[in-house]
């Protein structure tokens, strides 16, 4: 197991957000993560990523209780995350978005630029980022473009991108496809199914139910803050509760 | 003894007064008036004017000081705010803006009456005193301290109340919803301007008249109490601001018997600052302090 | 030659200030830059002014010794901003970090040493025209540099987007106080060259009025180019002097300009300088400069 939480728990003010969840992502897994607006599928993602501490339960990554530790730590630990509804830089060049993303890989190279270099592209950690900017399908034409004069789904592909740069163990998708037609989401599709040959696992929040019945090999689902299903997606779309807890709101398949 | 407390009742009633409007500006627009000592200073060299160049009494020189600095109050967003707000600048862009009118302002005040301490004409001004046992009390500090509160009491009623006041609550709290719902934010925020001016002329004029001095540098000193003023009393609360006003007149009150003379700013300061570091949300605050 | 000389001699103390103004319009700057706001430089051009002062005069330290152990007072003395950094921004930062700067002045208004309300006298006038415009020039350049780095890039996220930056993996938390402390170094160095300028120093010339007035310049001058606080506290500095002909109404003009600026001039007076890239900001509504 990659990772793991044991009746983790988030309350604000009267409302239980996040209630006592047991979740468990193998390594090299796709796990997806769905339900209606409201259940608290970002909350516990924020949870994970070390956004928000927790009120009570256990995480674990690879065994190890990070349940305390805050967002950069984890970062550093292998968790990296895109946001639902973008947060890139937008006054930072596209390639700027991504180099922040290596942060974690990056020795402090202050004193090194003291010295006035001919911008070493052959720097690796530019090349790479690069790599990345082409295999988002952005194309390293637009290194220079500022984030916020990219349309919204090239920023969301900026910030898969930048959570890729931190080669992390764990990536958190939280709504990647949102806004997207078919045409960019087969994409998405096809880069997370090569991410997942790569030995990557993911962490897929998604309301477009194809992707994730299409990617992910488990499928759990939440409502009002429970977990109320677990299991492979063909199980989890004839299961009655997840039916009714969709019921009026989208059909499940 | 009893002086010190009228003292300490008395200087609370003028931070009060003049951290209202500072306060009303910011809980309904979230920014930081710079200019709001400029009205103070200008609402005192307005009544001067009409006292000295004009030689009416007092009385007359009083609504009408207050009159023209709730106007300039409309001015001064016009020129200074609302072209920011146009373009969504931070608010920083708007202390800038306002420090800018306030160096203007100054200047031109600076060049009719020069920079030094001005008196009023020989008994223009109201000196009403009573005796209570051994203490002499100077009335027209008791009046500031009456019309402080009634003046709160007016306020809070109007934002509760009355239309206007639903209108600027609703621009507090959400001023895209507010403007969706019909509200008039452009009257609105004049409304604002003109209120909150008027109430820093207000304290301006009596402050001069209580002293009966006057200089173009006399809204500073009031300006920096009126930030420990609004944090102890809690950003964007009204009733806090005034009992902010007044924990802080009477803390410097006490600080002056107790501390030597180099030190009584830093017991503003320090109390802004340990309020800052425990509670930043102050007493009844409502904004929280993570908000940029 | 002659001419050049001459001009230097007759305004020379212009120039020193000027550069001390621009130097510490960079110690803003930088935390600026880390989208953090900042009224206390002002407290900390007075710690190294203070210190540095009292050095010399009396244990007759060496000049460069003074101005070093002076920056680095100011320093120290930023560490403690540290309980406040971490929780609150924007206008409560920089009250907060006003009240702070305030006491640091009320506390050297209270010590005998500093000679109080009088303040220092009879500095000897140590400081060159060439220390100043050497300490810019490297300031300055190492400023332009770090922009390039990875200490940079993350003080540049941290602005643009706390949550995003810590989920990157960067100490959000340090590095904001990181700029804070660089930001009292160099203001404190630039409080030392200043004191050894201007003979004498006391408690006023460190307070609200000159933590604005550094604010200012630096963001008139505009962010995040380095270029910007220069150019800001150039024309605010020698803009009264400019404007010595209009004598009473200078003050005024001075007001007009700088409403003006900030009004017109999202990104400060940059703009003239990096005229595409402002524009391509200010589509995009990142113009403004905090």
């Amino acid at each position: 197991m990659l990772l793991e939480t044991f009746g983790v728990t988030k309350r604000f003010g009267g409302v239980t957000a996040v209630d006592r969840v047991d979740l468990r992502i193998a390594e090299g897994q796709a796990l997806g993560l769905i339900g209606p607006n409201g259940a608290g599928k970002t909350t516990l993602i924020n949870l994970i990523s070390g956004v928000v501490r927790a009120d009570g339960g256990t995480i674990r990554l690879a065994g190890s209780d990070i349940t305390r530790l805050p967002a950069h730590r984890l970062a550093a630990l292998g968790i990296a995350r895109t946001f639902q509804g973008v947060r890139v830089f937008k006054g930072l060049t596209v390639q700027e978005n991504v180099l922040v993303g290596r942060h974690t890989r990056m020795r402090t190279d202050v004193l090194a630029r003291m010295v006035p270099r001919p911008q070493a592209l052959s720097d690796p950690h530019r090349a790479r980022a690069l790599a990345l900017i082409d295999r988002v399908g952005l194309g390293r034409r637009r290194a220079d473009t500022l984030a916020g004069e990219l349309p919204y789904g090239d920023q969301r592909r900026l910030e898969i991108a930048r959570a890729l740069a931190a080669e992390p163990r764990l990536l958190i998708l939280d709504e990647p496809a949102a806004g997207m037609n078919p045409t960019e989401s087969a994409g998405l599709r096809e880069l997370i199914g090569g991410l997942l040959v790569e030995g990557l696992t993911i962490l897929l929040i998604e309301h477009d139910v194809r992707l994730v019945m299409d990617t992910c090999q488990r499928v759990a689902v939440l409502n009002f803050g429970r977990k109320i299903a677990d299991g492979a997606p063909a199980e989890i779309q004839r299961d009655p509760a997840v039916r009714e807890a969709y019921l009026g709101t989208e059909a499940v398949a | 003894m009893a002086e010190q407390l009228y003292n300490a009742v008395f200087i609370g009633s003028i931070y009060a007064l003049f951290a209202l409007g500072f306060a009303l500006v910011f809980s309904v627009l979230d920014i930081l008036n710079l200019a709001h000592p400029t009205v103070f200073m200008l609402g005192a060299f307005i009544a001067l004017f009409v006292i000295g160049t004009l030689g009416l009494p007092w009385f007359v020189a009083l609504p009408i000081a207050v009159l023209v600095t709730g106007l300039f109050g409309i001015v001064l967003d016009r020129v200074a705010f609302a072209p920011l707000r146009r373009r969504g600048a931070p608010a920083l862009s708007s202390m800038i803006s306002s420090l800018a009118v306030t160096l203007i302002v100054v200047r031109l005040v600076e060049l009719r009456y020069g920079g030094d301490f001005i008196t009023f004409p020989a008994g223009a001004v109201p000196a009403f005193v009573f005796r209570v046992g051994d203490a002499t009390f100077e009335g027209i500090r008791l009046a500031i301290v009456v019309l402080t509160v009634a003046l709160m009491l007016a306020l809070t009623y109007v934002l509760r109340r009355t239309q206007l006041g639903r209108d600027l609550r609703a621009l507090a709290e959400n001023p895209r919803a507010a403007r969706l719902l019909g509200v008039n934010v452009d009257r609105a925020i004049a409304a604002t301007f003109f209120v909150s001016s008027a109430l820093g002329g207000l304290a301006g004029v009596l402050l001069a008249f209580a002293y009966n001095t006057l200089d173009s540098k006399m809204g500073v000193p009031l300006e920096l109490r009126a930030f420990t003023v609004m944090v102890v009393g809690g950003m964007g609360s009204l009733p806090g601001a005034v009992i902010g006003a007044y924990i802080l007149g009477f803390g410097e009150v006490a600080s002056l018997v107790y501390l030597p003379t180099e030190l009584r700013d830093a017991f503003a300061f320090g109390l802004l600052f340990l309020v800052l570091v425990l509670r930043p949300t102050g007493l009844l605050g409502q904004k929280s302090p993570d908000r940029v | 030659m002659d001419a050049v000389f001459d001009f230097l001699r007759t305004y020379s103390t212009t120039i020193a200030v000027i550069g001390v103004s621009a130097l510490l319009a960079l110690s803003v700057w930088l935390t600026l830059y880390a989208g953090q706001l900042t009224l206390g430089n002002a407290a900390f051009m007075g710690v190294g002014a203070y210190v540095s002062a009292l050095l010399g005069r009396h244990l007759d330290t060496p000049f460069p010794l003074a101005l070093f152990i002076g920056a680095v007072s100011a320093a120290v003395l930023a560490l403690p901003l540290g309980a406040i950094v971490f929780r609150l921004r924007g206008v409560y930062l920089a009250i907060a970090t006003l009240a702070f700067g305030e006491i640091v002045r009320v506390i050297l208004l209270a010590t005998p040493i500093t000679g109080k309300g009088q303040g220092l006298n009879g500095i000897p006038p140590k400081t060159e025209l060439w220390h100043i415009y050497l300490s810019l020039a490297i300031v300055a350049y190492v400023l332009w540099r770090v922009q390039g780095s990875t200490l940079g890039r993350a003080w540049a996220a941290i602005r643009e987007d706390e949550i995003a930056s810590a989920s990157q993996g960067i100490a959000v938390g340090r590095h904001k106080l990181a700029a804070f402390v660089i930001g009292a170094l160099i203001a404190g160095w630039a409080g030392g060259l200043s004191a050894h300028v201007t003979f004498s120093i006391d408690p006023s010339d460190f307070g609200f009025t000159k933590a604005v007035q550094v604010l200012v310049f630096a963001v008139v001058g505009g962010i995040p180019n380095v270029l910007g606080p220069i150019l800001g506290a150039g024309l605010f500095t020698a803009l009264p002097e400019l404007l010595r002909p209009l004598k009473d109404y200078r003050d005024i003009f001075q007001g007009a300009i700088l409403l003006l600026v900030i009004i017109y001039l999202p990104r400060g007076l940059v703009t003239f300088v990096e005229v595409r890239r402002t524009r391509r900001l200010s589509r995009i509504g990142a113009a403004d400069v905090a």
